[in-house]
């Protein structure tokens, strides 16, 4: 995949789905590969913008941040936070052995 | 006896305060409706008609509180929204069952206000959509015509305002997502400027785009509900800390002498459905009936819009959605070996197509070797955006263009093809990327009988003028009445 004229390779999509931590099956590597595809190739519309010297605009937020102390509180208990878990015990959320 | 589902949520919270109305006959009266409807719309995804009924009668043994704007007013909740009392999913398998520990910011200022939760609407799974189709649970229908999609991505809060479900619901506006739906449902519904209302609780799509607002019947219902949510929450760091105008101050002028609107010429071009254009052009009329002075105006960068938008909002889906991973919430696969199998299958399993999507485009823009290409890119175009709008507002109060370039379509058309879908966004992500507010509004029925939306786009923080205008150009056009579909 050459830079902006990205046409999105099964491998491409192996190592997106990779980094995105999402398994794929056979059929839905051949049909990201081509939807994905077409829709980066629409995206080199951008590319004919002329954006020398102007800076990236990230958030339009414009007010000067409000400082707040910085206090740990306690406003969930340990129960609460577990509620939701799929698998915990008393004390911590569960998952399988890393080491 | 009188609907009490066909009044206005300013009329219902008058009857309320005064006591011509109880708290228990305005809910009694919607989940009849909603009984009598939802077979054929499918609007709510979660429904509390005894806890709703429980908290009416309590306040009716109370009495009315005047210090309530929103006393015994029944309202639902798009999906996306936390909720303390009720399930929430935004609508995807990989939140089945999650019941939130706390209410988001909106839905604790509704509930204060003394408004009534009847449940939680259906949307497009994480927001991600314009159809409500993408919904992991249910299809929803247009109350003008099932046949129709109602828009979205909050479009079950849409079909069930226009449809008397409830007085007003809240929804969320990543690219369209309020003005959208409400467009084809033929309500009102308004995104605000970014960091008028908390996103506390509110389950993240683009964090730099998404902004919570409500959707209602009319102008003045809004301006109301936006009362009622707007101002500053220490919880969300792009809230902002400007006082709350009064917004019901400036409603219904008789005249709009003195205001200047412009009309985007880009969003008038090819690619408008004759039935829209009609909309438009009525509702310009309208307003130099009214004394305004009409302009047209130009916004040159708006065929980058949806390129710029759709990177900007995947690449932050991308990263947002990296919190479910089978751990901590949500579904956890069965098949898993080791901890990158829990990951991959609970996501692969939890996910719909249309995330997947997403997430993987948005794992691209972000990914080494592309980042500057494609996501600095898009933020850099941006600003161009931004800087075109704001200069176009600088000559005019407000601007005049049309929510989609064309009405409600037929349920499971474009199914096939993502990116016609993404197009259909252009009038509606360019004012996301800008972080200004807009209010949708109907402006009649179109050939097609369905309703026709227009959109006045205001500068930051200006959303009373919005108000305002919205107003006096709602009594102008002609009014809708209830959905023929039902």
């Amino acid at each position: 995949m050459s830079q902006n004229t990205a046409v999105i390779s099964r491998e491409d999509v192996l190592h997106l789905a990779q980094l995105a931590r999402l398994a794929v099956d056979e059929s839905e590597v051949e049909r990201f590969s081509g939807q994905l595809s077409d829709i980066v190739s629409y995206m080199d519309v951008l590319n004919t913008v002329d954006t020398a010297n102007v800076a990236p605009l990230y958030t339009t937020a414009e007010h000067v941040l409000r400082m707040r102390q910085d206090e740990a509180q306690h406003i969930r208990t340990r129960e609460q936070v577990l509620s939701n878990s799929p698998e915990k015990n008393d004390e911590f959320f569960v998952v399988p052995r890393i080491v | 006896m009188q609907d009490l589902t066909e009044l206005s949520l300013t009329e219902a919270a008058a009857a309320l305060k005064d006591g011509s109305i109880k708290a228990c006959d305005a809910t009694k009266a919607c989940l009849d409706r909603i009984e009598a409807t939802e077979g054929k719309l499918g609007a709510m995804l979660h429904l509390d008609a005894e806890g709703a009924m429980k908290q009416a009668e309590q306040m009716d043994r109370e009495g009315p509180d005047a210090a309530k704007p929103l006393w015994g007013v029944p309202v639902t909740i798009k999906d996306a929204l936390s909720t303390s009392t009720m399930p929430t999913t935004a609508a995807s398998r990989i939140l089945e069952g999650f019941n939130p520990i706390y209410d988001a910011y909106a839905v604790q200022k509704m509930r204060e206000a003394g408004a009534i939760i009847l449940g939680k609407n259906n949307m497009d799974e994480f927001a991600m959509g314009s159809t409500t189709a993408n919904s992991a649970y249910q299809v929803t229908h247009n109350p003008w015509n099932t046949e129709r999609v109602p828009g979205g991505s909050s479009g079950g809060s849409a079909c069930s305002v226009a449809s008397g479900q409830c007085f007003a619901s809240l929804g969320s506006d990543t690219g369209g997502s309020i003005r959208q739906p409400a467009a084809f449902c033929g309500c009102v519904g308004i995104k605000p400027t970014y960091g008028r209302v908390s996103r506390y609780g509110l389950i993240a799509y683009g964090s730099s785009l998404d902004q919570v607002g409500p959707l209602t019947r009319t102008v003045e219902d809004c301006a109301r509900v936006l009362s009622v949510i707007a101002g500053w929450d220490e919880r969300d760091m792009t809230c902002s800390p400007n006082d709350v105008p009064d917004y019901l101050a400036g409603l219904n002028p008789d005249s709009l002498a003195g205001r200047s609107v412009g009309i985007p010429r880009e969003y008038m071009g090819e690619g408008l459905s004759d039935e829209v254009r009609k909309g438009i052009e009525q509702a310009t009329e309208a307003l130099k009936d009214l004394g305004a002075k009409v302009v047209e105006v130009s916004l040159p960068s708006t065929e980058a819009a949806i390129a710029t938008y759709y990177i900007i909002a995947m690449a932050e889906a991308s990263s947002n959605l990296a919190r479910f991973d089978g751990v901590r919430y949500g579904h956890r696969s069965q098949k898993v070996e080791d901890l990158q199998d829990l990951y991959k299958n609970s996501r692969r399993e939890g996910f719909g197509e249309e995330v997947k999507r997403r997430i993987m485009l948005g794992t691209f823009v972000l990914s080494a070797g592309y980042y500057d290409a494609y996501y600095k890119k898009a933020a850099q175009v941006r600003r161009l955006i931004r800087d075109e709008f704001v200069a176009a507002l600088g000559s005019c109060d407000c601007l005049l263009a049309p929510v989609s370039p064309i009405v409600a379509w037929p349920l499971g058309a474009h199914q096939q093809n993502p990116l016609q879908v993404f197009l259909m966004d252009a009038y509606t992500c360019p004012i996301n990327l800008a972080g200004l507010p807009s209010l949708a509004m109907p402006a009649g029925l179109g050939a097609s009988g369905m309703p026709v939306g227009l959109q006045l786009i205001g500068r930051a923080f200006e959303e009373g003028t919005l108000f305002s205008i919205g107003s006096a150009l709602e009594k102008k056009l002609p009014a809708l009445g209830r959905p023929k579909g039902l």
